[in-house]
Formats: structure tokens, C-alpha cells, sequence
């Protein structure tokens, strides 16, 4: 049922080959989960509702397809919380695709909570996709703390592919060890009265580390939108970069604080922050080329979003 | 035999910010024909190109624009272009994340074409770009100044209007780009679209049939390219005339 739902709003049918690794979870309920080889998948189901998942993937194991998480509430109603324990051991790498599916919400909470650890030479990529319903009656809460040993490397790419956003709070801290990269990336769209805040931060702890943060934000209507992206570099050789573009129309809101706090000679961070309307000769030439204003919009939106 | 006027501009007035920006303004352009517009920079040369495309913030106030004999005044910018009149940019627009197949599409899809792949690829090969390189990359800026104008220019072909406006094409592009472009206007040229040539470029301007020499705000001197380049190089600058004068004044104020 969930994995129909997800079909349904555009996900790709992936849970029926038995070489991809993943975990279906409906609410509190476990609906699948398959393994390969080199990871270690525990699920368990706590009293209190919530869910905790571990995931580990072992030292030295490339697992070659990505894992399929698909987590989602069915009814117009419900809650959904998550424990999520992830640790990619030494040398081990993994590409987690994450699908949260509320098709039908007007009242439901997503909570996701993760620790996660990427020890040395290890590679962790969580791309998160999102498929609301057009109510807006999702409330997504996650926060995140990441650790990345030496040479490691984290990414992270949010997007919301259908619906309304509703309300969501992201709060991901990250500490970054020797030579490990970080980076976060955010895509999304806001309607109506939606809301989005989000805090990333960074601390550049290790030598010749880095760390990069991208925000693309799109609101119109009533949406409200605030950003706060921080990296702190403090050793040798560190560099970051944030990057945060906000589209506004109507009578949305949009904030943006960027943080840049380097405390090393040898350390560099640079930001960038802009936040306006769609540019006036981008529009216009897709007007002069016969789009509406409305579909010109859209196309310099979707482009931004999908850069 | 005589050739169908596509536009008739007639007694054109632009006031901006209480300043005359176009000054009774007449112009026509015949099907295939190429008409040069020059001036000294701030002249009116691009508000005159916004004004005819109905760009926002350059509504004519009085004046009469007549594409195919039809009436377009106040209609909005893409309606005007549906109705077959375009412009390419002086400085054309970075599009982040848009691809070049994207960019070319649109425009038909907005005339309610299907999107042929290989007219896609002939569009760009007829701009000296190589489809199978730059189809799916980004208008963003990894491309030159040089390659998004003949990007723009390959999207306007693609188009097919009865009139393009160029805004200085030969700006900001090296001499092999320069001579690409020379050929699109002629390219324009045969398949019957006019074309309004705004340039400051010498070879560019001896490609037009007919040219006007603007100068704050109205057509100063009319006549064959070679003679109203004659005029703008020798006689036009120093500018003595009150108009230029009168220009120099306005833009001191502002």
C-alpha cells in the first residue's frame, strides 16, 4: 500500500528486486525490509509508537546499489516518529534514497531524529525526496548530528517532488574531521502558508576540511521561509562556502542568515545570500519567446530548484 | 514585386520619469529587410526595442504599433511575440539549471509546436554551436557572453517570427562569433522575417537595406547605411546638434 502510494506519486518501483536493499515503514508499522550483503539493517518498533532504525554498513563494503527507505503516513491523520541510527564503518560506502510519502495528510507529523557516524574513508550520500498531498497538512521535524571521521565524505540533498511543503523544521549539526567533506543541499517550493525553517551548521574541526551548504528556496502566497546556515572553520586548511537563493512573489517572507565564523589564519569561508523576485530579463525574454508570465515563473523556479 | 509590410510604427512617444525617451518615432519594415537603427549610447535605441515588445515599464504613450497590419498596442510581451515579433538581448539572461534543449523548446511549445530533436540540432548547428555538446548543458555561466547570444539567437530561428529585434548582437562577441551572427541576419533575411538592427557595429550596419540615425529620442537622419554611417562617423560627434545637447543635459541631471 505504501509502496503504491510512492508508485503512485512518482517513485520508481524498485522494492521488488531483491538486489536493492530496503525498509518500508508505515507509520509504526513495519511493512518490509530486504538486505544485501555488507549491511546490517535492525528495526524495531518502541512502545511509545516510535520506530528505531539502525543501519550500519560494514567495513570495506561498496554497496553498489542504493538502499531504498521509504517511510510515509497513509491516512488523512497520524504520526510518525523515527529513531535513525546510521554508521558507516572504514572505507565502506552507501547511497541511501529516502522517500516520505503523506499523500492524503491534514493533520500528520513526521519526526525524524538520526545520529549519524561516517568513520575514516567512509561515504555516505541520503537523498531525500518528498511526496505530500496538495493540503499542506504535514508537519516534517528532523534534526540530524553528523559525524564525519578523516577523509570521509557526507551529502545530503533534500527535494520535495509533489505537493504542498506544510510546515518543516530541518536542525542538522555536523562536526567535521580531518579531510572530510560535508555537504547539505536544500530544494524546495512553498504555497499558500507554508513554512520552512532551517538551521545547518558546520564545524570545520579538521584540517584541510570542508564543508558546503546550499539553500534554493521558492515562495509565493503567504509562505514564510527562514534559513540559517552556519559554518565555523577552526583548523588549517579548512574552507567552506554558503550558499542561500530565495525566490519570493506575492506576499511571501523570506530570511536568510548566513554564518561565516572562521578561526584559523589558514582557514577560509565564504558565503553568498540573495534574496528578490525572478529576475526581470529572464522573464522577460521567456515572455518573448510566447510564455505567459505564470509559466515563465515556473520554468526560472524549477531551473533554480534543479540546478 | 512588393514586398508585405510586417510593421508600422507611427508617431511612437515614450516618457519615462518625466523624461521623453522616444520622440514621435516612425519606422516600417517590409518582410525580409533589414533596418539598422544607430545612436549614440542612452539615445532611445533599446527603450525602443522594450517599447515594441511591451515590455513592462515601457508602455508607449501614444503612438501606433502595427505587426502584420494588426494593431498590438498594450498587449503583453508574450502575446506580442505569439503574434510573431521577438527580441534577442543585448546581454542575454543566465538561466541556472535550464538546459539548452529546454531553452530551445520553448518558444515552440508556447506556438504549440512539437519539439523535434533534429530541428533543435539544425537550429544550433545554423548557429555554429554543436548540438551534440551543448543540448544538455546548462544557460548558466558556464557558457560565454558570445555562446548564450547565439543560443538566443538559435531559439528565435527556431521561432520563426515575422520580425526579430536585435539589441546590439555584435556586443561582447569575437570576430568568429561576429560573422556567425552576420550569417543568422541573413539566414533571417531569406526565410522573409524583418529584422530591426540595433548596432554601433560598422559591418553590421552595411548589412541593412534601410537605417535611421536616432538621436535623444527621434529618428535624426534616415538613409542608405553607408551614408548614415558617413553622417554618425564625421558630422554626429562632436554632436553639436541641440538634441544631443539637450540629451547631454538630462543625463548630467540624472
Amino acid at each position: 500500500m505504501m509502496v503504491d502510494a510512492y508508485k503512485d506519486a512518482g517513485g520508481d518501483d524498485v522494492f521488488s528486486d531483491s538486489d536493492v536493499a530496503h525498509i518500508v515503514l508505515e507509520r509504526d508499522k513495519v511493512l518490509g525490509t530486504n538486505s544485501v550483503e555488507g549491511l546490517e539493517v535492525d528495526v524495531k518498533k518502541q512502545k511509545t509508537g516510535m520506530v528505531a532504525v539502525k543501519v550500519t554498513i560494514l567495513e570495506n563494503y561498496k554497496i553498489s546499489n542504493p538502499v531504498h527507505m521509504c517511510f510515509g503516513v497513509l491516512p488523512e491523520k497520524g504520526k510518525q516518529v523515527i529513531d535513525m541510527e546510521v554508521e558507516v564503518e572504514k572505507n565502506a560506502s552507501v547511497e541511501i534514497m529516502a522517500d516520505c510519502v503523506f499523500p492524503n495528510a491534514t493533520e500528520v507529523v513526521h519526526e525524524m531524529e538520526a545520529d549519524i557516524i561516517v568513520h575514516e574513508g567512509g561515504s555516505y550520500l541520503y537523498e531525500e525526496n518528498h511526496f505530500h498531498g496538495d493540503d499542506g497538512g504535514v508537519k516534517v521535524l528532523a534534526k540530524s548530528n553528523i559525524e564525519l571521521k578523516k577523509e570521509s565524505e557526507f551529502k545530503t540533498i533534500f527535494n520535495l517532488r509533489k505537493g504542498r511543503i506544510g510546515e518543516i523544521e530541518f536542525d542538522y549539526e555536523s562536526v567535521v574531521e580531518d579531510n572530510a567533506v560535508l555537504e547539505m543541499i536544500a530544494r524546495m517550493q512553498g504555497y499558500a502558508d507554508d513554512k520552512i525553517k532551517i538551521r545547518e551548521a558546520g564545524d570545520l574541526v579538521g584540517k584541510g576540511s570542508r564543508g558546503y551548504l546550499e539553500t534554493k528556496i521558492a515562495l509565493q502566497d503567504q509562505a514564510e521561509a527562514e534559513v540559517l546556515n552556519e559554518l565555523t572553520a577552526l583548523a588549517d586548511g579548512a574552507k567552506g562556502h554558503v550558499d542561500c537563493t530565495e525566490i519570493i512573489k506575492d506576499e511571501a517572507i523570506a530570511r536568510a542568515v548566513p554564518i561565516v565564523d572562521v578561526r584559523d589564519p589558514g582557514a577560509k569561508v565564504t558565503h553568498e545570500a540573495a534574496i528578490g523576485s525572478v529576475d526581470s530579463t529572464q522573464l522577460q525574454t521567456l515572455m518573448a519567446r510566447g510564455l505567459d508570465e505564470e509559466d515563465a515563473t515556473d520554468v526560472i523556479v524549477q531551473g533554480m530548484l534543479n540546478s | 514585386m512588393t514586398k508585405r509590410k510586417v510593421l508600422e510604427v507611427n508617431n511612437l512617444n515614450l516618457v519615462l520619469d518625466k523624461t521623453k525617451i522616444l520622440k514621435d518615432f516612425s519606422f516600417d519594415l517590409n518582410e525580409g529587410e533589414v533596418f539598422a537603427v544607430i545612436g549614440p549610447n542612452g539615445c532611445g535605441k533599446s527603450s525602443l526595442a522594450y517599447t515594441l515588445m511591451g515590455l513592462n515599464g515601457y508602455q508607449e504613450n501614444s503612438g501606433e504599433i502595427k505587426l502584420n497590419g494588426e494593431k498590438i498596442n498594450g498587449l503583453a510581451t508574450n502575446k506580442i511575440a505569439q503574434k510573431g515579433m521577438t527580441l534577442a538581448w543585448q546581454e542575454p539572461a543566465r538561466y541556472e539549471g535550464v538546459t539548452v534543449r529546454k531553452f530551445l523548446s520553448l518558444g515552440l511549445e508556447s506556438q504549440g509546436k512539437e519539439v523535434n530533436e533534429k530541428e533543435l540540432a539544425e537550429a544550433l548547428e545554423e548557429v555554429a554551436i554543436v548540438p551534440s555538446k551543448y543540448l544538455n548543458r546548462k544557460i548558466d555561466d558556464t557558457l560565454s557572453g558570445g555562446e548564450r547570444k547565439r543560443i538566443e539567437l538559435a531559439s528565435i530561428l527556431l521561432m520563426e517570427p515575422d520580425v526579430v529585434i536585435l539589441d546590439e548582437p555584435d556586443s561582447g562577441v569575437d570576430v568568429v562569433a561576429l560573422n556567425n551572427i552576420s550569417q543568422v541576419i541573413e539566414d533571417f533575411r531569406e526565410k522573409g522575417t524583418g529584422v530591426i538592427l540595433i548596432t554601433h557595429n560598422e559591418e553590421m550596419l552595411q548589412m541593412a537595406d534601410r537605417s535611421v540615425l536616432v538621436c535623444n529620442g527621434e529618428i535624426l537622419k534616415r538613409g542608405a547605411p553607408e551614408d548614415i554611417s558617413r553622417y554618425f562617423k564625421f558630422e554626429c560627434v562632436p554632436c553639436e546638434d541641440e538634441n544631443y545637447q539637450e540629451h547631454l543635459e538630462v543625463s548630467s541631471l540624472g
